[in-house]
């Protein structure tokens, strides 16, 4: 029993102290920025590599799920005799949440565990450590430029993610239903507002952007140097990001719907 | 070669060192000097902290107590930015390589040149090139490092260590995985680089021969401590136990071939009750 407590205990503090190396790097990585803007051509390559190769995984995805709202909406408000609107059902449910959500999740999973891999193998094979003898920080020449474009990357990956959506979720009702299509765009346009759906939406993602690179990058940058503490790394970079994307999900969704 | 090193103050100055890992002591007060202009040589056996040295003089490591001075300046109370002008003047050839691997043999040697200074592109091309004549590898600059050999990936490592004409080169087990030829040449360009550019070099090697061949000045390290410094030729005359064994391999002595350990009996015959 005591050994329970104990062993809660070392974790608790444990973790805490990753807590507090996690915030030391991201203040480091904002202290950063600006000189790691002077060299855009880096960050372009990171866009491209954690950014552009999403785009397949996230317009596939959003179809999808577009779709999936397009009939589910269907079936549920037909009952109600309000087909026409689900239109306003799909892209309501886009703008405000899948579409920040999903996109952040899908980049967890595809381009921060490349992003935490990477960093963590570079340590690994001291080419961090060759990096810092040549006086060039590796902050501000890998790590920064890599958060850069997570925080970049993110949202518009997510613009994509509720626009391919939408069209899905028009491909089914009108497509295959058979709504009328001026009914599905005009029941959308008056009832999704710039200001609090598309916006709140849009901050969202560029919050999840911002938490999603520093957890990849932070795990990646702590990873044991080992094969095993890479792999680990990548492991709870993943489930940490995917956690904290929900949590701060719903924490904004109470600040800004309300 | 200076006449005289007593007179200058040297370049790299360790004084009464510590550094432990956990609660060993890797250095247990050591006192090294290392002249300007010369190259001098620290050997010892294989985990006696030669690699934690050459950290230690670069500032990726501090020291628990005593000091570690380059050019007169105590590298572990540097800040960053003075940390890093320091390292602008040093390079350092890793025991492992550690190139980029995400970058050709040619783009890995330019990293250093093209982070630190404006130079033009074809500039560049000509310092980097030059660089790779200099350890025989002008021609396989297209590469990637994955598809070099281990002796090969190291000559790259000392190309781009000495991309940016640094005042001190450490090298960490340069000869290691070389082929006879290589390793002649490589000797000579050690020496040549560090007499024609007025270099100070640093060298960590176990093979004896050809370290003493082109050291001015040994340190033999063991079991926390400078166990024996001077000239190749001192060293070769020396009658002390701990060199002869280290000069002449031998197995047994007083420097220990194995990591501290119970006895082989106990721990074969235990039970399997310890790891
Ligand atoms: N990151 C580390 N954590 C804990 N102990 C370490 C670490 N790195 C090195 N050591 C220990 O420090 C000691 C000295 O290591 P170091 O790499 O300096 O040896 P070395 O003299 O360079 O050996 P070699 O000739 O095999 O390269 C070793 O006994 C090793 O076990
Ligand atoms: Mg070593």
């Amino acid at each position: 029993m005591t050994d329970l407590v104990a062993a809660l205990g070392q974790r608790t503090l444990l973790g805490l102290q990753g807590l507090g190396r996690a915030v030391v790097l991201v203040l480091r990585l904002l202290a950063a920025v600006p000189a790691a803007l002077r060299r855009p051509r880096l960050i372009i390559e990171q866009v491209y590599a954690v950014g552009v190769l999403s785009m397949v995984i996230i317009v596939v995805s959003s179809l999808f799920v577009g779709m999936v709202l397009g009939l589910q909406g269907y079936y549920t408000l037909v009952d109600f005799g309000a087909a026409e609107s689900v239109g306003t059902l799909v892209a309501l449910s886009l703008v405000r949440e899948l579409g920040p959500v999903v996109t952040a999740l899908l980049f967890a999973g595809r381009a921060g565990s490349s992003l935490t891999a990477e960093v963590g193998l570079m340590k690994a094979t001291e080419q961090l450590s060759s990096m810092e003898m040549m006086a060039v920080d590796p902050e501000r020449r890998i790590l920064a430029p890599r958060f850069i474009a997570s925080f970049i990357s993110v949202p518009l990956l997510a613009v994509v993610f509720s626009a391919v959506g939408v069209l899905g979720g028009y491909l089914v009702a009108v497509g295959m239903i058979g709504i009328d299509a001026g009914a599905f765009w005009s029941n959308m346009q008056s009832a999704v507002s710039v200001r609090d759906d598309i916006l709140n939406g849009f901050i969202k993602s560029v919050v999840f952007g911002f938490v999603a690179g520093w957890i990849a990058l932070h795990k990646g940058y702590e990873a044991e140097p080992t094969s095993q503490g890479v792999s680990r790394a990548t492991t709870m970079g993943v489930v940490h990001a995917s956690l904290a994307v929900l949590g701060l999900d719903f924490l904004l969704t109470a600040l800004m719907f309300d | 070669m200076p006449a005289d090193s007593s007179t200058t103050e040297p370049l790299v100055k360790a004084r009464g060192l510590v550094f432990r890992r956990g609660d060993r002591a890797i250095f247990d007060g050591v006192d090294l000097d290392v002249s300007a202009g010369r190259v001098t040589a620290i050997m010892g056996p294989s985990g006696s902290g030669k690699t934690t040295l050459l950290r230690l003089i670069g500032g990726q490591l501090r020291p628990h107590a005593g000091s570690v001075r380059v050019e007169g300046q105590e590298v572990a109370a540097l800040p960053r930015p003075g940390l890093y002008r320091l390292r602008r003047r040093m390079g350092m050839l890793f025991q492992s390589g550690a190139l980029f691997t995400d970058l050709s043999v040619f783009d890995n040697v330019a990293f250093p040149i093209r982070e630190h200074t404006g130079l033009p592109e074809p500039l560049v091309r000509d310092l980097v090139l030059l660089k790779l004549q200099a350890v025989g590898l002008r021609g396989a600059r297209h590469l990637m490092p994955a598809e070099l050999s281990g002796g090969m990936a190291r000559r790259v490592a000392l190309a781009r260590a000495i991309a940016l004409d640094p005042v001190l080169v450490m090298y960490d087990e340069p000869f290691t995985g070389q082929d006879p030829i290589t390793m002649g040449v490589l000797v000579t360009l050690i020496r040549r680089l560090n007499d024609l550019l007025g270099l100070t070099s640093i060298v960590v090697s176990h093979d004896v021969h050809e370290t003493m061949a082109i050291a001015d000045y040994v340190y033999v390290l063991a079991d926390g401590r400078v166990i024996a410094e001077g000239t190749p030729d001192e060293l070769r005359d020396s009658s002390s136990e701990w060199v002869r064994q280290f000069l002449d391999a031998r197995p047994d002595g007083p420097v220990p071939f194995h990591y501290p350990a119970p006895a082989l009996e106990a721990d074969l015959f235990d039970g399997g009750e310890g790891r």
